[in-house]
Order: C-alpha cells, then structure tokens, then sequence
C-alpha cells in the first residue's frame, strides 16, 4: 500500500469487475446480436423479462464501476495539476453516476412497461 | 549544467536536466501498443454507455423512442460508432483476459508477449467483423 492507503483496493476492484465483466460482456454481445434489425416490441419483450432486466442491470452496474475505476488511471497517469485532477475525478464520478442511474431508471421503466 | 553555453543562464536546473530521448524516438514495441490500445477502448467503451444509456431511454419511451434512435443510429455514422464500439468491446474483452493472466503471472515472456498482441489484434477484427458480418447475412436478430 502507498500513501493514499487504497491503491490495492483500486487493483483488486478492478480485477473483480473485470472477472464479473466476462460473462456479463457475452450476453450483452449475445442480446445485443439477438435483437439487432428486430422491432422495438421484441427489444421490449426481451428486456422486461425478469431475468434480461437483472442482467443488463448487472451489465452497467459493472461496466460503469469498472469504467470508473479504469478512467481514474489515465488521470492519475498524464494529469499534472491538482485542481486539474480533482476537476476530473468529479467528472468521472458522477458522469458514471448520471449514466448509471438513467439507465437503471430506463431498465425498470421498461420491466412496468 | 549551469554552464553550459548551449542553454540560457535564466534556465533552472530542472529545465538544463538532460533528458534521454523517449517515446517519439524509437520504434514502438506492439506490446507499447496493446497496452495504448487498451485505454483507449476502455475511454471509448466508457463514453459508448451514454448509447446504451440513449438505448434503453428510448425504448422505454415506445415506438416513437425506438424510431428516433434508430434515425440517428441506423445511419452510415451511427454504423461506423457502433463497430467501433463492437471491436473495443472483443479487443478490451481479449486483452483483458490477458492481463488476468499476466496478474496470475503467465504469458510474461517477450516473445510470447509479442505474438499474443498480434494474435489478439487480429482476433480483435475478426471478432468484430464477425458481429457485423452475421447481423448482414440475416443471422442476427434471433431473439424474434
């Protein structure tokens, strides 16, 4: 551990989003093909059901938590000014927030469709 | 360094400091590329959620929803983001599976190392190619 106390955390939180990611990523590839040039009625149909509903869920709850913690190294990386660095970090956190939310808010819409 | 008759007076030391030439000197190894590679799908996955954010709202809009993103989607550009999207996605999945492995410490020969980026550039295209190619020969679209 460094100074900061939390760099093995980011490590294994990363690790562990990615493993999660494996299988997530396939079914998201498998729908995504699935439903491509299909109507709007089977994308529903699809993603109301219950089981779809909890898998895309997981898909961008991971995907994000993994994508903050991936977008965090570049900054940490290449930036060089503090007020820089705090300006960005905010922005990753809570644009991942902002995309997190409305797509689990979009996710349950559909399932109440 | 500070006299060196080449460089101001006014200069700090730091500045005088020589520097060994880097990056925009040498030949960069495809292992330097991968990992460049890496991020940068990673980023471009990380703003390509706003699209599936933009997706799932749109679908939960209706048929209206469904219609306006498939007039901004279904469009050369749109195709052109999404197979981009498609290839950091089997590119990110691959070499990502490389790093779980380097972190469980295989694959860290050089030569090794060397082939495997080769090797996961080029299943990276097929991959990619290959999810377009089914969506255009009728094989997608399964879930009916």
């Amino acid at each position: 551990m460094g100074s900061s106390h939390s760099g093995t955390g980011h490590f294994w939180h990363e690790r562990v989003t990615a493993v999660a990611l494996i299988p997530l990523s396939l079914w998201f590839l498998y729908a995504m093909l699935g439903l491509a040039g299909t109507s709007e009625v089977t994308a529903l149909q699809f993603l109301a059901h219950p089981w779809n509903a909890i898998l895309m869920g997981a898909f961008v709850c991971f995907s994000l938590w993994h994508a903050y913690l991936g977008l965090q190294v570049p900054v940490d990386d290449y930036v060089t000014t503090a007020g820089g660095k705090i300006f960005l970090m905010l922005l990753i956190r809570f644009s991942v927030i902002a995309t997190g939310a409305t797509c689990l808010f979009a996710i349950v819409r559909i399932a109440a469709l | 360094m500070a006299d060196n008759p080449q460089r101001p007076v006014t200069t700090t030391r730091a500045a005088n400091r020589p520097l060994s030439p880097h990056m925009t000197i040498y030949r960069w190894p495809v292992t330097m590329m991968t990992s460049i590679t890496h991020r940068i799908t990673g980023g471009g996955m990380a703003v390509g959620m706003i699209a599936l954010a933009w997706w799932l709202v749109c679908i939960s809009n209706g048929p209206e929803g469904w219609q306006s993103f498939h007039a901004i989607w279904d469009t050369p550009l749109g195709l052109l983001v999404l197979f981009g999207l498609t290839w950091s996605l089997v590119y990110h999945f691959l070499n990502g599976v490389r790093h779980l492995a380097w972190d469980m410490g295989y694959g860290f020969d050089k030569r090794e190392a060397e082939r495997n980026s080769v090797i996961i550039y080029a299943l990276s295209i097929l991959g990619a190619l290959a999810v377009f190619a089914a969506a255009w020969t009728g094989h997608a679209g399964y879930l009916q």
